[in-house]
């Protein structure tokens, strides 16, 4: 490897109200090489790929980018695109109802004297799509391709624009294996065109195949830069760089009492609601007993997500089978409805889009759930409402001067405080807990945890989905992980490594 | 991973916590209820207007009387439209709507000769029927409201010229006439200053309402609950009852009360009480406020939806029995642009394009702004044109405010 470093970003600080995402992180790519970027869920991966874009403008963040040996200093991501830094998001930015060469050169129109050159536009598109070995008609809707053609139209996208350093944010994750070698093989290629390439993966055995270095990073810290050419870098050996923190006393002490099986998941398939043939969750087993805390660990796209909410009340996916038991007596639950009679709560991941009415206040989403225990004859007891919402603001020490407190000015930490009363005031014997500290600052982590406890304490069933493992091996007692929306290995906490854990949660289908 | 970070960087920032107890001053209290009380201000200030221009003609008993009678049905529309708008949806075919359930009231009553009363609940409740089929459509196929009311529109305004065969149907017995422009009996036979049985009404709904409203404080306060100032509470009393008391004694001293007035009253006491106290009310601002959020809560949204097009559809055939009576004859252009009256009362009583916000007292002042406006309009003598000009500069204006309201508030907290 040569040493001619196209871009070096040098102590980049990035912090957001209430946490720091980025801490003194350091990142050197060399011109022409394959650099991928990996780390747990939240370590900071896309925060930094954002500050190099300019989707994060320059004067938002600390530190200093070097980019072809001078200062870049991208106030937003047109200047990072003139520059020739192109970034693919995970959530393809394409126009589905315009045609590939539309899409390829939307925002960069190929014109003469002001009116669009069509036959241009579809010569250039069709040879872009060429090089990147997708064999369409300029002029096909966008709609009409899968998703891995589509993530090769925007390559030839970023193609089109003189691209320098290409960013490529989980390329894989929504595709199939062919598309993934076709994809991987395509950027294995550019580098012979001396076009860079970054790209952030969790798939260790992608990394390994096409990477020339891999920077690991952790907590926002850059914690290791390995050159997989000069050394045998093992999995494991990345692995323990993603893994390896120590467990301080960030969570607080518990003495699990165990009790009785409340609820257990058996084959449970789901397919994705669009795309039919995609099986999103592949035969899960799974069970929770009284007073447990059980985490489901697993990747971006493991299916945690859509396994938990397609058995709370079928919310989400289609052709859904398997069997729900309940004590040990099956159960239908096929409406949101049905799951909460059956003592099943669900508290969402993303509390702003499915988890709050942020334009109302604290004591109607409190009661939101179980309105009826609140009203004879459809008649809501306004006063009861008030009391039980302050009794929990009070347990749940919601930080808000009253229940009238319209939820959407809160700060995360007590937004999640707010959803985990509703959940409680449906008086659930099963808490499915989505990413329930996600967004949320180190102090107010330390309280819903105790609340957890204190549920569990409670006798209650507790189901975790986490994507940070220390979180899951702090607050658990088993831990079951998923891979391609398969159980893939069930652990317990007390006799658990890290690294185990996470070569069940990065098994990939033989 | 991004999703992680979004949530980071959308993350609103905390309040500053607000002193606890009764130490936030009436002031702040105030400024936090600027919407519902700009409002009422500006109804006040158009009425005090128009009193003034139109050199004293706005408020006389007998006017008073007809703006009653003139915008009833509006307001009745403006009732349903609220709530759909709240749920996040929109319904442009309460105007035909109301054409459709005249006519067919028309036909029961005039040409087949069915008594007045049952010709009239046959006619609301194929109201209802009309609104189940949009219902359905929006509902349970998934068409948008716009979309299905917008045929609505057009289906049920071709309907009502088919079974009228472009002829209206007139004249209706005096009964049925009544529920529009007809008044309850004179207790004091013509010949009091203030006729007995309006002032009987007008004393006992004030005291009725203010005296719950004492009831309900005195509860909170037993609680621990209360978090009204004082000073505000009793305004807000006083203001009340002042304010039925002089629509009693301004309508006693003309013909007394207007039958579609104590339809439209109680209408607005059921609605209200609906809308805040019942959990189908509940789940209808949940369903618009966040509608992941409700589904993933357990409200059946799309029955929901269902029952707010029934209910719209009931109403809009009262209002187009309301309207019919008033004509006394069932007309195929009857309702012509209420649908936008509707519409226009409700976003102007502060309900919010994106839903889960407005109420339904709101959504009625904002209808009394409009018909008070047409009104004195009139008055002075103004053309249609002139009147639908400064209306649509109103509505523009009281949205403007809101987007300014909220804007405002926004910044304070941050």
């Amino acid at each position: 490897m040569t040493n001619d470093p196209i871009l070096a970003m040098v102590d980049i600080t990035k912090t957001f109200p209430g946490v720091k995402a980025l801490t003194d992180v350091n990142l050197t790519v060399e011109r022409g090489e394959v650099h991928a970027i990996c780390g747990e869920n939240g370590a900071g991966k896309s925060t930094l790929m954002k500050v190099l874009s300019g989707v994060y403008p320059h004067g938002s963040y600390e530190g200093e980018i070097v980019f072809e040996g001078k200062p870049a200093n991208f106030s937003g991501i047109r200047d990072s695109e003139r520059a020739g830094i192109v970034i693919i998001h995970q959530e393809l930015a394409l126009s589905p109802f315009l045609s590939i060469a539309e899409n390829i050169f939307l925002g960069n129109e190929q014109q003469r004297a002001g009116r669009i050159d069509w036959n241009a536009t579809n010569l250039k598109a069709a040879e872009l799509l060429r090089r990147v070995g997708l064999a369409e008609s300029p002029v096909t809707k966008i709609t009409d391709l899968g998703v891995g053609k589509q993530q090769l139209v925007e390559i030839a996208k970023a193609l089109s624009k003189e691209v320098k350093v290409l960013i490529l944010d989980e390329p894989t994750a929504a595709l199939n294996d062919t598309d993934s070698a076709h994809l991987l093989g395509l950027i294995d290629g550019l580098r012979g065109h001396g076009i860079t390439s970054i790209i952030i993966s969790h798939k260790l055995n992608e990394i390994k195949a096409i990477a020339d270095r891999v920077t690991v990073i952790r907590d926002g810290r850059t914690i290791e830069t390995l050159d997989l050419h000069a050394d045998e870098i093992s999995e494991e050996r990345i692995i323990r760089g993603m893994v390896g923190r120590d467990l301080e006393s960030r969570f607080p002490e518990r003495e699990a009492t165990i009790g009785e099986e409340v609820l257990r998941i058996e084959d449970w398939t789901v397919h994705h609601p669009l795309e039919h043939s995609r099986i999103v969750v592949d035969h899960a087993n799974l069970y929770v007993r009284a007073g447990e805390v059980v985490g489901i660990a697993g990747l971006m796209g493991a299916g945690r997500t859509e396994l938990a909410m397609s058995v709370f009340g079928h919310s989400y996916g289609r052709d859904i089978s398997g069997r729900l038991y309940k004590n040990g007596q099956p159960i239908q639950a096929s409406t949101v409805k049905q799951a909460i009679a059956h003592g099943i709560a669900y508290a969402t991941e993303d509390r702003k889009r499915y988890g709050l009415n942020l334009i109302d206040d604290i004591k109607r989403n409190v009661s939101g759930s179980a309105l009826g225990k609140l009203a004879r004859w459809g008649h809501v007891d306004a006063n009861a409402e008030t009391v039980v919402a302050n009794g929990y603001r009070k347990s749940m020490r919601i930080k808000a001067p009253d229940v009238g407190v319209i939820t959407g000015k809160l700060s995360g930490g007590n937004q999640q405080k707010v959803v985990l009363s509703k959940w409680m005031f449906t008086d659930p014997d099963v808490l499915i807990l989505d990413e329930p500290t996600r967004g949320i600052d180190v102090g107010a982590k330390y309280e819903i945890y105790t609340i957890i406890n204190t549920m569990a304490a409670q006798g209650k069933a507790i189901i975790v989905i986490s994507s940070e493992l220390p979180e899951l091996l702090g607050i658990c007692d088993r831990i079951y992980a998923l891979s391609a929306g398969r159980v893939t290995g069930e652990v317990d906490v007390a006799t658990a490594q890290p690294e185990k854990l996470m070569q069940y949660m990065t098994q990939v289908k033989e | 991973m991004s999703a992680s970070t979004q949530t980071l960087t959308d993350d609103t920032p905390v309040v500053p916590p607000k002193p606890e107890g009764n130490g936030a001053g009436l002031g702040a209290f105030l400024s936090g209820r600027l919407r519902q009380v700009g409002i009422f201000l500006a109804l006040i200030a158009i009425v005090i207007l128009f009193q003034v221009l139109t050199g004293g003609t706005l408020l006389t008993p007998r006017n008073v009387t007809s703006i009653i009678g003139q915008n009833a049905y509006v307001l009745i529309l403006a009732i349903g439209m609220v709530m759909i708008i709240i749920a996040g949806h929109i319904d442009l075919s309460v105007g035909s709507v109301v054409a459709f359930v005249g006519a067919i009231s028309g036909i029961l009553i005039v040409q087949w000769g069915w008594p007045w009363w049952i010709g009239v609940i046959a006619a609301i409740l194929i109201g209802g029927l009309v609104g189940a089929w949009q219902g359905f459509w929006i509902a349970y196929v998934g068409i948008p409201a716009f979309i299905v009311t917008l045929a609505g529109m057009l289906t049920f305004r071709g309907l009502t010229q088919m079974i009228l065969h472009n002829v209206p149907i007139t004249p209706f017995p005096d009964a049925y006439v009544a529920i529009g422009s007809g008044f309850l009996p004179d207790l004091g036979g013509g010949t009091s200053t203030f006729e007995p049985l309006t002032v009987i009404l007008g004393v006992v709904a004030t005291i009725g309402l203010v005296g719950s409203q004492f009831r309900e404080r005195a509860k909170r306060v037993k609680l621990g609950l209360e978090d009204e100032p004082r000073s505000w509470f009793l305004s807000q009393a006083i203001f009340t009852a002042v304010f039925i008391l002089l629509i009693t004694f301004t309508l006693a001293s003309y013909r007394g009360t207007p039958i579609v007035l104590v339809i439209l009253a109680a209408l607005i006491l059921i609605y209200s009480t609906v809308m805040h106290q019942f959990v189908f009310g509940r789940h209808i601002y949940a369903r618009g406020g966040n509608l992941h959020a409700a589904q993933l809560s357990g409200v059946d949204t799309k029955k929901v939806d269902f029952l707010l097009f029934v209910n719209m559809g009931l109403l809009a055939g009262i209002a187009g029995i309301a309207f019919t009576a008033r004509s006394n004859s069932a007309l195929p252009g009857a309702g012509t642009g209420f649908e936008l009256d509707a519409i226009a009362a409700a976003f102007i009583g502060g309900a919010a394009v994106t839903g889960g916000v407005g109420t339904v007292t709101g959504a009625i002042i904002g209808g009394l702004i409009m018909g008070v406006l047409n009104n004195g309009m009139s008055l002075l003598g103004l053309g249609t044109e002139v009147q639908s000009f400064i209306k649509g500069f109103v509505l523009l204006l009281a949205v403007a405010f809101d987007i300014f309201n909220k804007r405002r508030a926004a910044n304070a907290s941050k």
